[in-house]
């Protein structure tokens, strides 16, 4: 093996922008308009339906319902946002959303990490059936009424633990974490073991550290899957009103509004809907204003975060 | 070693081979290989590697990390398994514990395929697999398209502006974008810009009311999939389209290729395991995945092609309590999905790749 990977001899190859056939042609100059064009009209279709609601949810919701409204509010109107804000159900989902987003992503840092190191260790010698039996986990699912039995049966339904407990490790986040810290050299760990450290104090003062960069990945990700889920609370917690989230809040107003909606009227049902007839606003204004408080914070944080989620993909697709 | 004989040829084509991870080697040099380093492992490891209590007390601490979290990991990931006993009960909840329950044997396995919800569950079936096929194979080709096209974007500014705008939609809830999706396809007094924009363009004399439309509901699943997953489907083509050697594209200018010469006979065959090795993947996941749109948008009237099979489960099973018939289907859908999991991960490895699980 070792001489079909011999080094190849360094040779300087011109790099491509340099390469004579760049040169502005006709050819070029009408493809990159044409590529340009496409590209542009791509993106704003991508944009568009965001746009388009948040200028609904800023617009007055009687001039909403008459529609037509593009990128820009007709009428400009706070209304919708300060009805949001005054309800309290969705004032509350919107604290449960963060606070079981945090926990959440605590917990599951805390023990996917903690796990981690423990497979990473090349004495550990449980760590192949270990580690097999959580990747088995990613091909297999009980399903959706066996695992609503067993939190039932664990006495977990309508607690804030049925948002947690279940999801304290990931397998996927286990390998990408695995595979990162057989990646340090164990010259660290021997050091750390030299001087006295125990394997809980190895892992969370030296080997967690050198991690930062995954964990900030692995944390995004968690974060946004939790912050977008909507089946737990269905599941588990839709009797205790405290224990609504946001997303759930819309999927509800979404449901009722596709139930009665079909008209085409954009009537929606249902008690945000009688809500909003109460309080000078619209179902569809209403329904804007709430879809923009639940994707806000993600907009929000996504063009800092762009590329860890993209370095957190190539992570991914390497195997361990 | 009794195929020594045998396989002698391969064996010795087989270092070369290695190195070409593309290259088909043969299953016999395969199988030797495996035997040499299972031999080689075995000789390596033997003295140390047995389980003692003594090595077990010594890694006490590590064992302390892991053990509960493997207790935990069975618990809620294998555990819930216990609840298929109740695919052979009539189950009712009311009744408390499921050993409480009334015994039907394979009633609720003969109802839901070929009895009373068997046109129902076929028809299920075909929908998982329509809306997912097509949602793939939309959802590949367009990612190849824009991964192409963003690639000959030089101006790095620029490109990377597009690439920010296209993953964006990828961490919106479904349930957003659902909502989204909902307006945009209403009537447009309701803002349904995508019938205001086909009447302006003449393309329609009136507007449609697509979501009431079950002939529309698979195009209409596999468009919103494509808006909300196609730039974050083209990050991994960029980076297979970054790894092709430049001077295959520098032999093929100077042999004459044009712009698109280079994108057909290079780049794409550069892309191409990649390709294959993702849906191979992708075609795995095909019962699992179109949960949430067919969920929120389908309706009473486009039903016919809108349930999948977990919208099955949660709608016929769990909101309308027909528990039993709900965890068959569940059965049904995790053994048919690990079998195709299990030989898409197969079929990814004998392309000499590495898979993503």
């Amino acid at each position: 093996m070792a001489d079909t990977l011999a080094p190849e001899p360094v040779t300087l190859r011109p790099s491509r922008s340099r390469s004579p056939q760049n040169k502005w042609t006709t050819e070029r100059i009408v493809f990159t308009t044409l590529n340009t064009t496409f590209l542009i009209l791509l993106a704003g279709l991508m944009l568009y339906p965001l746009l388009n609601t948040l200028a609904i949810s800023f617009d007055n919701g009687q001039d909403a319902v008459r529609g037509g409204i593009g990128i820009w509010p007709r009428v400009f109107s706070l209304e919708n946002y300060s009805v949001v804000f005054h309800m309290s159900t969705l004032y509350q989902a919107f604290f449960m959303s963060v606070l079981k987003t945090v926990v959440v992503v605590a917990t599951n840092l805390f023990f996917t990490s903690m796990l981690a190191y423990a497979l990473s260790r090349k004495e550990f010698i449980f760590r192949r059936s270990i580690t097999l039996i959580f990747v088995l986990t990613l091909y297999f699912d009980a399903g959706l009424i066996p695992n609503y039995l067993l939190i039932k049966d664990l006495g977990m339904l309508n607690t804030f633990q049925a948002y947690w407990v279940p999801t304290i490790i990931s397998a996927f986040n286990l390998i990408l974490l695995r595979t990162y810290m057989k990646s340090i050299p164990d010259e660290i760990v021997e050091s750390a073991r030299i001087d006295g450290a125990g394997e809980f104090r190895t892992w969370w003062q030296i080997v967690m550290p050198l991690c930062k960069p995954t964990l900030a990945v692995i944390g995004l990700f968690v974060a946004v899957g939790s912050w977008n889920s909507w089946l737990d609370t269905l599941l588990y917690n839709s009797n205790e009103q405290w224990l609504s989230t946001l997303q759930y809040e819309l999927q509800k107003l979404l449901s009722s509004s596709m139930a009665s909606g079909m008209n085409g009227s954009g009537q929606a049902g249902g008690a945000a809907a009688a809500a909003a007839g109460a309080q000078g606003t619209t179902p569809i204004a209403l329904r804007s204003a709430i879809t923009m408080v639940a994707a806000v914070p993600i907009l929000f944080v996504y063009p800092f975060l762009q590329k860890h989620f993209v370095s957190g993909v190539m992570i991914g697709s390497v195997k361990g | 070693m009794t195929e020594t004989t045998v396989s002698k040829p391969a064996t010795a084509a087989s270092g070369p081979e290695a190195a070409l991870p593309l290259a088909i080697s043969s299953r016999a040099s395969r199988r030797q290989d495996h035997k040499n380093r299972k031999a080689q492992k075995k000789t390596a490891k033997d003295p140390k590697r047995k389980i003692t209590w003594d090595r077990i007390w010594a890694q006490r601490a590590l064992m302390a990390m892991a053990v509960p979290l493997l207790l935990y990991q069975i618990l809620f990931k294998y555990v819930p398994a216990y609840g298929w006993v109740i695919a052979f009960q009539h189950y009712r909840p009311g009744l408390g514990s499921i050993w409480n329950q009334q015994w039907v044997g394979l009633d609720n396995f003969r109802n839901l395929f070929t009895g009373v919800n068997g046109r129902q569950f076929a028809n299920v079936i075909v929908n998982t697999l329509g809306q997912s096929l097509l949602s793939l194979i939309v959802g590949t080709i367009g990612a190849i398209v824009l991964a192409l096209l963003l690639n000959e974007v030089k101006n790095l500014p620029f490109k990377r502006v597009l690439q920010n705008i296209t993953y964006m939609p990828h961490f919106l809830s479904w349930v957003i974008v659902a909502s989204l999706a909902s307006v945009a396809l209403s009537l447009p007094s309701s803002g349904g810009f995508i019938n205001q924009a086909l009447l302006n363009l003449h393309l329609i004399s009136h507007p449609i009311l697509f979501l009431t439309q079950p002939n529309y509901f698979w195009q209409i699943v596999a468009g919103t999939n494509l808006w909300k997953e196609l730039g974050w489907n083209t990050i991994l083509y960029l980076a297979a389209i970054t790894a092709i050697d430049p001077t295959l594209y520098e032999a093929a200018e100077v042999d004459g290729a044009g712009r698109y010469r280079k994108m057909f006979n290079v780049t794409l065959p550069g892309i191409r395991p990649t390709i294959i090795v993702l849906l191979i993947i992708n075609s795995g996941w095909i019962l699992s995945t179109n949960f949430d749109l067919p969920y929120f948008l389908g309706n009473g009237l486009v039903s016919q092609r809108a349930q999948t099979i977990d919208v099955f489960v949660l709608r016929y099973g769990y909101q309308l309590g027909h528990y039993s018939v709900a965890v068959v289907a569940g059965i049904f859908k995790t053994i048919v999905a690990v079998i195709l999991v299990g030989s898409a991960n197969l079929a990814a490895k004998r392309f000499n790749q590495e898979t993503l699980v």
